[in-house]
């Protein structure tokens, strides 16, 4: 960056990931400022990893201004606990984990209690919970546009009602990069520095910054049984299998990850990042296909929003 | 794939280098209701094969269950992502999408054609560099045609297409399309939008998207994917002074104090002379701190943290500018206006205004006029109802940096907050400073107000009465005020009465009156405060926000919200002046409780309850209030 002034239109001063980190790190700074209690929500899955590198750099050198929460479903990939430990132990921050009590003692499991059950109660009361238990009022979501149709139309700091709800009819204009953060008494702000991100700026930023993300990303040979089409993974001894079930050993890796029984793995050989962005640019599906939990009806990601999922 | 398949599978590496210095374009697709904005971009992203197979899937499942074309894919679909949008075949809110070619990075925003959803197109303008207006080749140019052209000329967008669509439903005619060419020509030149480019198209069937259409043998001009990928978009951010807004004062420890923003124009080196604005203080950039190492200079675009040689005192919303060339300073403008809020505006009445990381108060003066978006005549006007777009004057509580918003969109744009329901209610693009006052040196007063306060042996206060007519408050503001003479208080009483046969002879009883009255009323408070008195001010002032107003005009520590709290029945049947009875016959127009609303203060400092109290008990209460408050000995 040299040569500023002569710059030439096909040729940008800044490439296209300093562009977009620029701009998150502009977003975290206003919430920030703005809000009283932030807190950031953090799932351990790469676009957590993305926005918490992200966090570091747009308040260096000072220590993060607000602590990370894990909503945790004790149904997530052991290998995501190592790395939430990990995090937690590199000394520089702050890490909540919040487990909805109610869950706990009914030992709420997506096999006894379907995805859908499992799913509300873990993630989306236990968030809620959580926020009113620490009576946070803004909270950093790693949530990208290019992830959903439903998405694509949310604001990049986005009100939800003392309930939690997310209603698309009356979201607030956003001119610029100019954020209206003000909320009424109850009401609580949902902040996205990564909207303008799409699956393979994620990838390219993790392999420009060499940030450590969870090892089910890439591929390797895995345990895994075949259910309605996805291959899900048999992480541990929970899982309960049907009868004439037998894991496999597959080479498959994650798009996505969440609870384990609910994340489909795809079939892959791709094992480093190069590899994985080449996959991705060659591949023919899209990435939440992976998710068990979209597939059950189209809507499904504006209803759950609607009732205050993240 | 548009994306170089041989390229990714045998030189990844080259190829990412390749995308990393690929210039973006962000555009939106805007025009009137149904002239095929969505479909336009749902078949952009198909063509350019960015449809993955699991979405088509979906979408052949989506077209034939709530599909607007029979047998045939629906490719608004794949935007109208909302559940009522789909329900409706309309676009209600904008949706972002981005994909790439070999050539360019582009984010596209496809904005609602409905003027209902007018702020949901300007949210998605705001950004673009480009603007694709699409016209129905039947339906030819609309007013809604005209009102997004007229925005996308306001928010600065400097590139336009002009897209003729569905020009399959007139049989490929280039009369048709020539037609609605000429008649847009005019207009555009009218509103400044120099470079049109017009393209005949069919969104639904694709021709013209990617490939030259066979139907359009008559058209030799660029595709629609062909001008967006080699339109030059000038950036001239670069070459303008440096500005950053501060976001956040980074302060880790005794030894560091950094100042955090996003460098919104110019370049900046260590060592360079800066301004703080509005203080007008001087310095030079010592660092550049990011967490990658300090930097040698940053750009327009960047975020970071710079740390300055001097020891000044800077926080969130001030600007950090080249010494050479420094942005205004100002508290009067005159500016461009959209109206965003569902309730007209009410000028006088004072907004929030967000201008750069700075929020201040802002009053809006009657507009100048309205602009009629078809004809593009100026109208006299009241007041802007939603959507639509005026020239104003505006008045800030204290100076704020600025550019005229054609120099630089973050430092001359501005958003207005209403400050009861917190919506964001307006937007606005400062033309000019209407006196200039770049040299701001505060007149220095010597008597300050310690002085003062040790002259009058007491601080002052703004003690506001509220409640409904014949609640009390007169006969208790009497009481009160004959109490604190007798303490040797200097007071005075500002009411409703006295203040109409002077002050405000000019005003009656509407909304808009009503809210003028109450800011008079609120600056005459405020200087009598300033002198040292303590103000008993009694007004009905039924409205919250202008309570609020006063409040953050007085400051908060000197003002002390008594709320006379009668309930409308025992007000109205104490009745002194007979002016209930005449509002009930019809003969008082907007009287309060009757036909014009009162809001109750949510958390008064003192609370009066009529019903339980007698007025020399009511007063006590406020004198033990001041007392608490240490205002009075
Ligand atoms: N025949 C034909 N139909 C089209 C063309 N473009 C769009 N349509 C149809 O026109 C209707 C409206 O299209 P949309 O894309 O939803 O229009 P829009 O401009 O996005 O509408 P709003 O966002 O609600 O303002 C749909 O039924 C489309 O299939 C075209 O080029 N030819
Ligand atoms: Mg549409």
């Amino acid at each position: 960056m040299n040569n500023v002034h002569s710059m030439s239109a096909t040729q940008p001063v800044l490439t296209h990931l300093e562009r977009l980190e620029a701009e998150s790190i502009h977003i975290m700074r206003e919430a920030v400022a703005e809000s009283e209690n932030p807190v950031m929500l953090y799932s351990v899955g790469k676009d957590s990893a993305v926005m918490l590198h992200l966090a570091r750099k747009a308040f260096f050198p000072s220590r993060l201004p607000f602590p990370l929460l894990h909503v945790d479903t004790t149904w997530k990939f052991r290998e995501m606990y190592e790395l939430r430990d990990e995090t937690a132990a590199a000394g520089d921050l702050d890490l909540l984990v919040h487990k909805n009590p109610e869950c706990v003692e009914k030992s709420i499991n997506p096999f006894t209690h379907g995805s859908a059950t499992h799913t509300d109660m873990w993630k989306t009361e236990g968030l809620k919970q959580a926020l009113h238990l620490h009576k946070f009022d803004a909270a950093f979501g790693g949530a990208r546009r290019d992830e959903e149709k439903s998405r694509a139309k949310e604001r990049i700091f986005s009100i939800r009602s003392a309930e939690h709800r997310w209603d698309p009819k009356q979201q607030r204009p956003e001119l610029w990069r100019m954020y209206n953060v003000r909320k009424s008494p109850g009401e609580s702000l949902r902040v996205f520095p990564l909207s303008n991100w799409t699956e393979l700026d994620v990838w390219e930023y993790i392999r420009q910054e060499q940030i450590p993300i969870v090892p089910l990303y890439f591929a390797a040979k895995r345990p895994v049984v075949e259910r309605d089409g996805t291959l899900i993974m048999v992480d541990d001894e929970r899982m309960p299998l049907l009868p004439g079930e037998e894991p496999e050993l597959k080479s498959v890796r994650f798009r996505t990850l969440g609870c384990y029984p609910l994340t489909g793995a795809v079939e892959s050989v791709a094992e480093s990042l190069t590899d994985i962005i080449q996959e991705m640019l060659l591949t023919t599906t899209s990435e939440r296909q992976g998710r068990v939990i979209d597939h059950d009806s189209s809507a499904s990601m504006e209803k759950k929003k609607k009732e205050g999922y993240f | 794939m548009t994306h170089s398949t041989d390229l990714i599978a045998h030189d990844i590496e080259q190829y990412l280098e390749r995308q990393a210095n690929k210039t973006m374009l962000r555009f939106i697709t805007c025009g009137s209701v149904d002239d095929g904005k969505s479909t336009l971009i749902g078949r952009l992203l198909y063509e350019s094969k960015l449809v993955f197979e699991d979405q088509l899937t979906a979408l052949e499942a989506d077209s034939r269950k709530v599909g607007t074309q029979g047998e045939g894919l629906d490719f608004a679909l794949l935007v109208d992502g909302l559940a009522a949008e789909r329900e409706q075949g309309i676009t209600i809110d904008v949706a972002y999408r981005y994909f790439s070619t070999e050539q360019r990075k582009f984010v596209v925003a496809d904005t609602p054609g409905h003027e209902q959803y007018t702020r949901n197109m300007v949210t998605g303008a705001s950004t673009a560099d480009l603007a694709v207006i699409l016209v129905d080749a039947r339906k030819g140019v609309l007013t809604q045609t005209r009102r997004h052209s007229y925005l996308v000329s306001l928010l600065g967008i400097r590139h336009v297409v002009l897209a003729v669509n569905k020009l399959d439903l007139v049989g490929y005619s280039e009369e048709v399309f020539e037609q609605i060419v000429s008649d847009y020509a005019g207009f555009a030149k009218e509103i400044g939008l120099d470079d049109v480019v017009a393209i005949p198209m069919s969104a639904y069937h694709g021709d013209n998207l990617t490939e030259h259409s066979l139907s359009t043998p008559w058209y030799d001009g660029p595709t629609l994917m062909g001008h967006l990928e080699t339109v030059e978009i000038d950036d001239d951010l670069l070459a303008s002074p440096f500005r950053m807004p501060v976001q956040w004062v980074n302060r880790p420890d005794l030894d560091f104090r950094g100042f955090s923003g996003q460098i919104v124009s110019g370049v900046v080196r260590p060592g360079d002379r800066v301004r703080v604005l509005p203080s007008g203080k001087e310095s030079a950039v010592a660092r550049i701190v990011t967490m990658d190492g300090d930097l040698t200079e940053a750009v327009a675009g960047q975020s970071v943290t710079i740390t300055l040689a001097d020891e000044i005192d800077i926080s969130r919303g001030d600007v950090l500018a080249t010494a050479d060339a420094l942005p205004g300073v100002a508290d009067q403008f005159e500016a461009h206006v959209v109206w965003m809020g569902e309730d007209e505006m009410l000028p006088e009445r004072s907004y929030l205004c967000q201008i750069g990381a700075m929020t201040v108060q802002a009053r809006i003066t009657k507009p100048k006029h309205k602009i009629n978006v078809n004809t593009l005549e100026k109208t006299a006007t009241n007041t802007l109802a939603l959507n639509e777009i005026g020239v104003c004057n505006l008045s800030f509580d204290r100076p704020v940096p600025y550019d005229a918003y054609t120099a630089n969109r973050d430092t001359g744009g501005f958003i207005l907050i209403d400050r009861l329901t917190n919506g964001t209610v307006g937007a606005g693009m400062l033309a000019h400073s209407l006196r200039r006052s770049d040299n701001i040196h505060w007149q220095v007063v010597d008597v300050d107000e310690r002085a003062r306060e040790q002259l009058m042996g007491h601080r002052p206060q703004v003690l506001w009465l509220t409640g409904l007519s014949g609640s009390g408050k007169s006969t208790i503001a009497n009481e009160l005020e004959r109490r604190l003479h007798a303490f040797g208080a200097h007071t005075y009483l500002l009411d409703g009465d006295n203040v109409r046969h002077g002050l405000n002879r000019d005003l009656g009883f509407t909304d808009a009156d009503r809210v003028e009255n109450i800011r008079r009323v609120t600056e005459v408070a405020r200087l009598m405060a300033d002198a040292g008195l303590i103000v008993i001010a009694s007004f009905i002032s039924p409205f919250r926000a202008e309570r609020q107003a006063a409040r953050e005009l007085v400051g908060p520590e000197q003002f002390c919200e008594v709320y006379v709290d009668t309930p409308l029945d025992i007000a109205e049947g104490r009745d002194p002046k007979g002016l209930y009875k005449k509002a009930r016959r019809g003969e008082l127009a907007n009287f309060t409780g009757i036909d014009s609303a009162y809001e109750p203060p949510r958390s008064p400092e003192v609370r009066i309850d009529t019903t339980s109290v007698s007025p020399e008990q009511a007063a006590g209460q406020v004198v033990d209030f001041l007392r608490s408050r240490g205002v009075i000995a």
